[in-house]
């Protein structure tokens, strides 16, 4: 398929049609409105469903039925609305109930802002609703990787049958970049080929979708068993991307999303100065490339790892604990909307590598 | 005349064998066999998918033999929407009290019948929060005596019992909307013909569909079974009256 200019947000709606998505249930909120402004024609020409749903409590749980026929189902929303699908999320985890959420982020607590942010990490990364259970979290960098990533969403969340969230935020959203769709859209689910989808209990048993567990053992095992899903994923779906990575580099930073291409940009300035830093790009948020952070932070040449978010310092607590007191962590960002310039993030490079001369 | 033994009365294959938990007295299982028996006479029950609600009947997947989801509270209307917007070809229904439906869940439903989602809904209303321990519910009488009413519902300070079926009357989509008791033989017979119809409309793909049953909860209104269902028809009925307050073959009327 030929390259295309298209705003991220109408990206991630075209992204979920070609993964074979034809149900989409969402609320406005700025910055990612227009994806159910583009979805509400570009469904039904596939036939198709979106519902205008009255809250984002009522997104969330619709998505927990539609779940439950076995098909491919996902919103999008920003982080207040985020905040309310928690609910949702909580229980579709709980059920095992394969759900895609896109959080296009912007500035909070409260209603915050409408510009980008990074700043619901935690709530994503860290559970954002109650009991025992994880979030894969995938965090695009570009308008093309967030499509690649919608795609990769639904695959997992079908694969380890449990909800996956894309995390971008308003600039991924809000762009336009050229990007490429795979030429062939994926089948939809056949419902009636699954083992664990409600399709009527005519020839078998009945078949519940729950997450009330009386008995605490039971409970218990659905947790671990929610646990050990999420071991499996942490074994074969890191993702991560180096940057400029060389065994002369001084400094590491440590960014995602929008804020890892700015330190691209930085990065290449420096270069320019003979200073070569690298960088790495966490692309699962959760489960988190503990130990491949670890072996780069921690390389001999390494003096000094600098974490930039646009936040008041979030993922640098999972950088920290991959460290292991082993290299110190250095935190700068902006957050509320703010974004780090490439020339912040030059000044932060040369004055830690001056305090370690 | 040569006779031989023929079955007049039994379990709906839409129910299973397993015995409730549901207190003596409570008429959540005379309920539950409404509807089992409307799926059963419809031909319904092998594409049927139901959804429970938060409260006494959460536990209601047990006693049925159909496919099942458990809601959050409230959010009933919310899964069914969603499955039948993605299998319009099933049957759909929420079973849900008045804490769930009438309280917590008040945004879900009504926006449910407003959009006019093909689902059908069993509200049960017996005026209490019944699996909490008897508390005060959007529909608990004027003066009744709950947990968190210890004095009787002062209205000065809760309001009025809401009346759901009136409230999602009013409402423009198209709809059928009725309010059914049990509290007598005479009663179940019609509250029967009135769910049985909810499901016809529903398996013709008509409208949203909604049947309030008044019901009874001799626990935590602190009386006797035989007290309670003269309760309803002394003190709950004069309240909320009976009847169908809305229908699709009526709309012009």
């Amino acid at each position: 398929m030929a390259k295309k200019l298209m705003k991220g947000n109408e990206a991630i709606g075209e992204a979920a049609i070609c993964a074979g998505t034809l149900h989409y249930f969402a609320y406005p909120i700025t910055p990612q409105s227009e994806v159910a402004e583009y979805l509400c024609w570009r469904l039904p020409e596939v036939g198709g469903v979106f519902v205008q749903a009255e809250s984002e409590v009522a997104v969330g749980n619709m998505l927990f039925g539609a779940a439950s026929t076995g098909k491919r189902v996902f919103t999008t929303s920003s982080s207040p609305g985020i905040s309310l699908m928690q609910e949702a999320i909580s229980y579709i985890a709980g059920a095992h109930l394969p759900v895609v959420f896109v959080n296009i982020v912007r500035g909070g607590p409260g209603l915050g802002g409408i510009l980008p942010a990074q700043s619901d990490y935690f709530q994503a990364t860290k559970g954002g609703g109650h009991g025992d259970y994880h979030l894969i979290v995938l965090a695009p960098a570009s308008v093309q990787e967030a499509v690649d990533l919608v795609i990769l969403a639904f695959d997992l969340a079908d694969k380890y049958r449990g909800p996956v969230m894309v995390m971008g935020d308003g600039m991924i959203g809000q762009m336009m970049e050229s990007v490429e769709f795979p030429s062939k859209h994926r089948e939809p689910n056949d419902p009636d080929k699954s083992d664990w989808a409600l399709n009527g209990a005519k020839d078998r048993k009945p078949r519940i979708v729950k997450s009330l567990f009386l008995d605490p053992k039971a409970l218990e095992d659905n947790s671990f068993l929610l646990e050990k899903k999420y071991e499996e994923v942490k074994a074969s779906e890191i993702r991560y991307e180096l940057y400029k990575v060389r065994d002369d580099n001084r400094l590491l930073i440590v960014a995602y999303g929008t804020m890892a291409r700015i330190c691209q940009t930085a990065i290449d300035e420096l270069e320019k100065e003979g200073i070569i830093v690298g960088l790495f790009r966490p692309i699962t948020l959760a489960p988190f490339p503990e130990k491949e952070i670890f072996r780069e932070a921690t390389k001999d040449n390494i003096e000094v790892v600098l974490d930039i978010e646009m936040s008041t310092g979030q993922m640098i607590d999972d950088v920290e604990r991959c460290l292991k007191g082993q290299r110190e962590a250095v935190f700068f960002g902006h957050t509320g909307g703010i974004v780090p310039t490439p020339n912040e993030v030059i000044e932060q490079v040369r004055r830690q590598l001056e305090k370690k001369k | 005349m040569a006779t031989s033994a023929q079955t007049v009365f039994k379990r709906p294959e839409s129910l299973t064998e397993a015995q409730t938990h549901y207190c003596p007295g409570c008429t959540h299982g005379i309920i539950h066999r409404l509807v089992a028996e409307s799926l059963d006479e419809l031909n319904l029950r092998g594409r049927a998918v139901g959804v429970a609600p938060v409260g006494c009947s959460v536990l209601i997947y047990n006693y049925f033999n159909v496919d099942f989801m458990e809601a959050p509270h409230g959010r009933a209307p919310a899964l069914a929407t969603g499955f039948k917007r993605a299998r319009p070809d099933m049957i759909v229904f929420t079973y849900q009290g008045d804490g769930d439906l009438a309280s917590i869940g008040m945004g879900e439903i009504v926006h449910a019948a407003n959009r006019g989602e093909k689902f059908t809904t069993i509200f049960v209303n017996n005026a209490i929060y019944g699996m909490t321990g008897g508390q005060m519910a959007p529909t608990t009488m004027p003066q009744q005596k709950t947990t968190t009413t210890p004095a009787g519902r002062d209205v000065s300070l809760a309001g009025y019992p809401v009346r759901m079926a009136e409230l999602l009357s009013s409402l423009k989509t198209p709809s059928f909307v009725a309010r059914a008791a049990v509290h007598t033989p005479m009663h179940i017979v019609s509250a029967k013909r009135i769910i049985k119809r909810a499901f016809q409309l529903q398996k013709e793909a008509r409208c949203f569909t909604l049947v309030e049953v008044l019901s009874t909860c001799p626990t935590n209104w602190g009386i006797s079974p035989t007290e309670a269902t003269k309760w309803v028809g002394s003190d709950m009925k004069p309240y909320y009256p009976l009847g169908i307050f809305k229908d699709p073959d009526r709309e012009n009327e």
